[in-house]
């Protein structure tokens, strides 16, 4: 029973609501941005264009799938779903609501984290197999910052769990709800975790390795069709895993201040509803960010992360480490 | 030549913009500005929006002012009389050649002499210069607030005297030469 749950739910998440959430995503990205430069963006498929992602998929679908002549063609097929895979597992230990997640991992957060590490392989696999130069620096790009701020957002994980004391999600969203959220307590901690997620999702002002302005598209310039709409859902996919991640460490997941939650059933579609809330709002964040920073320089955004966000992040464990200590431990 | 040298002083960064944090919230608060800016104006005063500055096309057009100079149209006298008399100097002054006249001969007229029979304009051909509007001796085609020609086919760019007519309208004519001169 439990088993067929899981199936129904891996399959309703992975298939229905991340793509349809990533797919609202774009719209929400489009209209936004256009509104941040005094337009209107699509607004005439359906109402008020929500509809247009769907002939953005229709247009997609029905592009022509070109496999350019010289490429490796076995890992240029497999590099969108070495993509798209690591996105949606990631998702699978997000505590969507009470008591609610498709997987209630006790090493929950490192399982995102060995999971997100493998997004790197789809893109610069990609940038690899597509045998054109522009491919090749995205994905190198791509390679070298994932790494590089893997460091500074596990470490700006690690105070979490030093003041929780549990890998587990829902422990650490069970504490907020119980004490305070970890944002209060860890403000500077969440600035670097949502500084690193941003360079992580390869999103602007990390977006080095698309970078449209210097590499054409990046990894993705040699992709068309549903592959790079593959591409395209992954990067927006890691963005709702991040955006949920930052809600169920630091912003105190499905619980409100001050809220209890009925019992039941009720109070589980409550809480999953504050929980989409606030990552809704995170990924507004996401938007907002992109539409007003300009790109870092390479060299600026490698500083950034190893010279500032790294030792900023071992001293905040070191500070948050003490102040336990002194405080008398978490249980 | 001395003096040509300007030195320009890098400007100073306070310490929030060495942090870098500062400008970007600065610039966070700038976009949203913008973005609650068009919001209202999308949801609230769309006739008289403030910030957005979209144009939404087939429903809102241009105001054109009276001198654009869009196709080129016949117009008519104040009792519906076409102006032309068929001189052909539009014709001839025509860069690209769009204009075409069949001129005919007024029989039972006394104070002109000359009708176009049948008078066409090739839209695809037209450039909008404007030199018909000046050559022309009668005040007869003017450059009219028309610049949305578009067909699926090539013949129906090629407007006749009636079409030519209907879009040119009446303008007022002091002189009146078919009857008072």
């Amino acid at each position: 029973m439990k088993l067929l749950w899981t199936v129904v739910e891996v399959s309703v998440v992975a298939t229905v609501v991340l793509p349809t959430t990533a797919a609202l995503l774009v719209w929400a990205e489009r209209r936004v941005s256009a509104f941040m430069q005094d337009r209107l963006g699509p607004n005439r498929v359906g109402p008020a264009g929500l509809l247009q992602p769907i002939a953005d998929l229709l247009k997609f679908m029905f592009k022509e799938d070109v496999v350019p002549g010289h490429v490796n063609k076995v890992m240029y097929v497999l590099a969108p779903a070495l993509s798209l895979v690591p996105a949606l597992v990631a998702f699978a230990v997000v505590p969507y609501a009470r008591g609610m997640a498709i997987a209630d991992l006790n090493v929950g957060i490192l399982l995102v984290f060995a999971v997100s590490s493998m997004a790197v392989y789809g893109v610069t696999i990609g940038g690899w197999a597509s045998n054109s130069k522009y491919s090749l620096l995205g994905g190198v790009r791509a390679s070298a910052q994932m790494i590089s701020y893997e460091l500074a957002l596990g470490l700006s994980v690690v105070p979490v769990l030093l003041v929780v004391g549990d890998l587990n999600m829902q422990a650490i969203v069970q504490w907020q709800a119980d004490h305070v959220w970890l944002v209060v307590p860890l403000f500077p901690v969440w600035v670097i975790f949502l500084v690193s997620s941003y360079a992580e999702t390869n999103r602007l002002p990390f977006d080095c390795p698309e970078a449209e302005t210097e590499l054409v598209a990046g990894y993705h310039t040699e992709y068309s069709s549903m592959k790079f709409a593959l591409f395209f859902l992954a990067e927006y996919i890691h963005m709702i895993t991040a955006s949920a991640l930052s809600v169920a460490l630091f912003f105190g997941g499905w619980s409100l201040p001050g809220v209890t939650f009925p019992d039941g059933s009720m109070g589980t579609l409550l809480s999953g509803l504050v929980f989409a809330g606030k990552t809704g709002a995170f990924l507004f964040l996401f938007i907002w960010v992109r539409w007003t920073l300009p790109r870092f320089r390479y060299d600026q955004l490698m500083d950034l992360g190893w010279k500032r966000l790294l030792p900023a992040s071992l001293v905040l464990i070191l500070a948050t480490a003490g102040g336990v200590a002194l405080l008398g431990g978490t249980n | 030549m001395k003096n040509r040298v300007r030195v320009v002083k890098r400007p100073q960064l306070s310490f929030l913009e060495r942090w870098y944090l500062g400008p970007v919230v600065k610039g966070l608060g700038m976009t949203i500005k913008r973005f609650f800016g068009v919001l209202t104006d999308v949801l609230f005063r769309w006739e008289n929006k403030k910030t957005a500055i979209t144009m939404q096309y087939p429903e809102e057009r241009w105001d054109f002012k009276d001198n654009f100079r869009g196709a080129p149209a016949l117009v008519m006298d104040q009792e519906g009389r076409s102006k032309c008399v068929a001189c052909q100097i539009c014709e001839f002054v025509c860069p690209p050649k769009a204009i075409t006249m069949w001129p005919a001969e007024l029989e039972d007229e006394d104070k002109v002499e000359k009708y176009p029979e049948r008078f066409e304009i090739d839209m695809l051909r037209c450039i909008y210069c404007g030199y018909c509007e000046e050559a022309c001796p009668e005040e007869a085609i003017f450059l009219v607030k028309e610049a949305e020609i578009v067909y699926a086919d090539r013949e129906s760019f090629v407007y006749d005297k009636d079409k030519l007519h209907a879009m040119g309208g009446i303008r007022e004519d002091r002189i009146m030469k078919w009857k008072d001169k």
